[in-house]
């Protein structure tokens, strides 16, 4: 017996010593685990550990933390990853309110941040970095291609509305930028406000004819299924976000034929997206959303710079992920000179399969988008 | 700005403020007659809320679900005095707070554990969706005209109960004076658990009824809670009508602020400027009211005892 177990420690050693002398990774992932965006952060968070679990890494370490959706909370724990965790890299933050924060503190230190949600506009202008790189998009992108929507489908004046944070501005600024008809009016929404009683009564008075609305989670499904129960009943358009598989059950039929913009659907028609898909209901039992195939993407991403040159070789690694050559599930996919996305954006449709609500889709809104600020950044 | 559409924001606002009187009567309850704190009251908020959409999705039935909302939020409540929250009343307000603390943490997690992290369906009952027409040719939703009679209904209920029953009279001495109700042999252990189960059903019920309106989800009753203590420090801790008419005017306020403050500060500040500082202006409104209030009645409006 004392001979097995002494054989069991020394192969344990062994295989301790076999990992540490592969070169491993230590991914920080700050994300919402609780309150009302803990939807979006289980995805992002379930995305990425997809992707480590179907390429087989074990070379990443990821120590993930809740951030509750509060930027201090956010800063500790990033400072807290950074000086006692030693990680190599930053990852996770859904809010762009946190990651204002959070990352510009943290790039300073020469630390990588991966944004696989938040896109600020302030991080893609004149505040880039080249050791900040946004997977997901600059947070205008799909609001603008809901203002290009808009026009094609003959809306003349529409009523705008989001809530009163970065990304809100964001997008409706983005919406503005492409749509040519006139406003009925534009309104700024507490960020977790739950009753839109007094804004869907002004939607009504408005004299609009169609409203775009940016929404994410929670938020999203309360303002969808308020406006239903109303009798308003003017076309209703969005971002991904405020459509994303993760509420739609919690809207119900309401949303059913809703028209979305986002840069990745499900049926995109490629290996790599039918792989995450699949594996991912296999996983979970659910369907991901556009948040789960960032997270995915994120994690891809780092595993392909990791197999090109070491971490610990700050300038090559950086190169490495610039290249972003690896397969991702929206199909093409590059980087800007601020480090932001390249890539199409698509018009979906929110449709049943079954009984499970979810989106098609319809139509390309850009090709080869880059965002607006790109010119701005002196990279 | 029509009258009509004046009227449906007015509405709005009482609708908002009978929602946040049914969460404050409770607290401000617990608090005039046990001297609690009760952080985890918006606990009870999210059970009703989870239990009327788990039971709405298994029987198809609204009203069952309304049923075991309030049959969960108070059994819960009643287990919860009776395990945790007895062990407090003589302890100071810090050690309340910590420990109701740690309950909406419990609470929260315990919740995410069963019913996972993605927000539950419930819709409006069929009898009540649609809307009605109002004087004036504004028009308003069934169901929140439903919730406004729901909450005055709860008003009146507890006005009666409080003014004209023997459990009332209990509830009004042990606010006014615990050691000598206990010494003249009322049981005062279980009169406890009977106000803290009927403030925490109070709060199941408003759950109830907004989650069919919003998200059901982890952490809901949070943000709710936070304003239902802007309504008991208004309206004087411990006064139910304090917390009724505290409610009404946070409502009221925090609604014709959304909606008005904006049109005044576009009207010359140009649309983009005056939108975000009147968005901005109408989130801080009611903290506003609340300091103001507290300048001129420290204890607040209706308070119950000094």
């Amino acid at each position: 017996m004392k001979k097995l177990i002494a054989a069991g420690v020394v192969g344990l050693s062994l295989g301790i010593s076999g990992l540490a002398s592969a070169e491993s990774i230590k991914v920080g992932m700050i994300t919402t685990l609780s309150g009302g965006g803990a939807g979006l952060g289980v995805d992002v968070r379930d995305g990425f550990m997809l992707a480590l679990k179907n390429a087989g890494n074990t070379e990443i370490e990821v120590v993930t933390e809740d951030d509750g959706q509060k930027p201090e909370l956010a800063v500790q724990i990033a400072d807290k990853m950074v000086q006692s965790e030693k990680v190599d890299l930053l990852t996770g933050i859904i809010w762009s309110n946190l990651a204002m924060a959070v990352v510009p503190g943290v790039v300073q230190q020469d630390i990588l941040y991966l944004s696989p949600n938040a896109g600020p506009s302030a991080l893609a202008g004149a505040m880039c970095n080249k050791n900040y790189f946004n997977v997901a998009w600059q947070n205008d992108n799909l609001h603008e291609a809901m203002g290009a929507y808009a026009n094609d489908a003959g809306y003349k004046k529409a009523y705008i509305l989001a809530p009163n944070y970065p990304a809100g501005k964001d997008a409706l600024t983005g919406f503005k930028r492409y749509f040519k008809g006139d406003l009925a009016g534009e309104t700024y929404t507490q960020l977790g406000q739950t009753d839109y009683a007094a804004e869907i009564a002004q939607i009504r008075a408005s004299g609009a004819d169609a409203i775009f609305f940016f929404l994410p989670g929670g938020m999203g499904i309360a303002f969808m299924k308020q406006y239903a129960q109303s009798d308003v009943g003017l076309p209703v358009l969005g971002p991904a976000f405020s459509f994303s598989q993760d509420i739609l059950g919690a809207v119900g039929d309401a949303a059913l034929g809703v028209k979305n913009s986002s840069q990745w659907s499900k049926d995109i028609d490629n290996a790599a997206n039918k792989k995450f898909v699949e594996s991912f209901q296999a996983e979970y039992g659910r369907l991901p959303s556009l948040y789960a195939s960032q997270g995915y993407d994120t994690a891809n991403l780092i595993i392909a710079a990791a197999s090109k040159a070491s971490v610990k070789d700050k300038d090559a690694f950086r190169a490495a992920v610039k290249e972003a050559e690896f397969e991702s599930v929206r199909g093409d996919f590059r980087f800007g000179n601020n480090n932001h996305p390249i890539q199409d954006i698509y018009v979906r449709e929110v449709v049943k399969e079954g009984d499970v609500l979810t989106n098609k889709i319809v139509g390309t809104a850009f090709e080869d988008h880059q965002d607006a600020y790109a010119a701005e950044c002196k990279m | 700005m029509t009258l009509a559409l004046f009227i449906e924001q007015l509405l709005n606002g009482i609708q908002l403020g009978v929602m946040l009187f049914l969460m404050a009567a409770g607290l401000t309850l617990i608090f005039g007659v046990m001297g609690l704190i009760n952080l985890a009251h918006g606990s009870f908020y999210m059970i009703g809320a989870f239990a009327c959409a788990a039971v709405a999705a298994a029987t198809g039935s609204f009203w069952l679900g309304l049923a075991a909302s309030l049959a969960a939020a108070a059994l819960v409540g009643a287990l919860v005095e009776m395990t945790v929250i007895r062990r407090l009343y003589e302890r100071d307000h810090l050690d309340q707070v910590l420990a109701t603390f740690a309950l909406i943490l419990i609470f929260s997690e315990g919740t995410r554990w069963l019913f996972g992290s993605f927000p539950l369906y419930l819709d409006i009952p069929q009898v009540l969706s649609g809307t009605i027409d109002l004087p004036g040719g504004s028009r308003y939703q069934l169901y929140r005209m439903a919730i406004i009679g729901v909450g005055v209904a709860v008003a009146g209920g507890l006005y009666l109960l409080i003014a004209r029953t023997r459990l009332g009279m209990r509830i009004r001495a042990g606010e006014a004076d615990r050691e000598m109700i206990g010494a003249l042999g009322v049981d005062i252990r279980t009169l406890y658990t009977v106000v803290f189960a009927l403030g925490a059903a109070l709060a199941g019920l408003a759950g109830a009824m907004v989650g069919a309106l919003q998200s059901v989800q982890v952490g809901m009753g949070e943000p709710v809670l936070i304003l239902a203590f802007v309504v008991i420090v208004i309206g004087g801790i411990g006064s139910i009508k304090g917390a009724l008419i505290g409610a009404i005017l946070v409502g009221v306020v925090d609604t014709m602020g959304r909606f008005l403050l904006p049109q005044f500060f576009i009207s010359f500040m140009g649309p983009s400027q005056g939108t975000a500082v009147g968005s901005a202006l109408a989130s801080m409104l009611i903290y506003i009211l609340m300091a103001l209030i507290l300048a001129v009645r420290p204890s607040g409006l209706f308070a119950a005892k000094g």
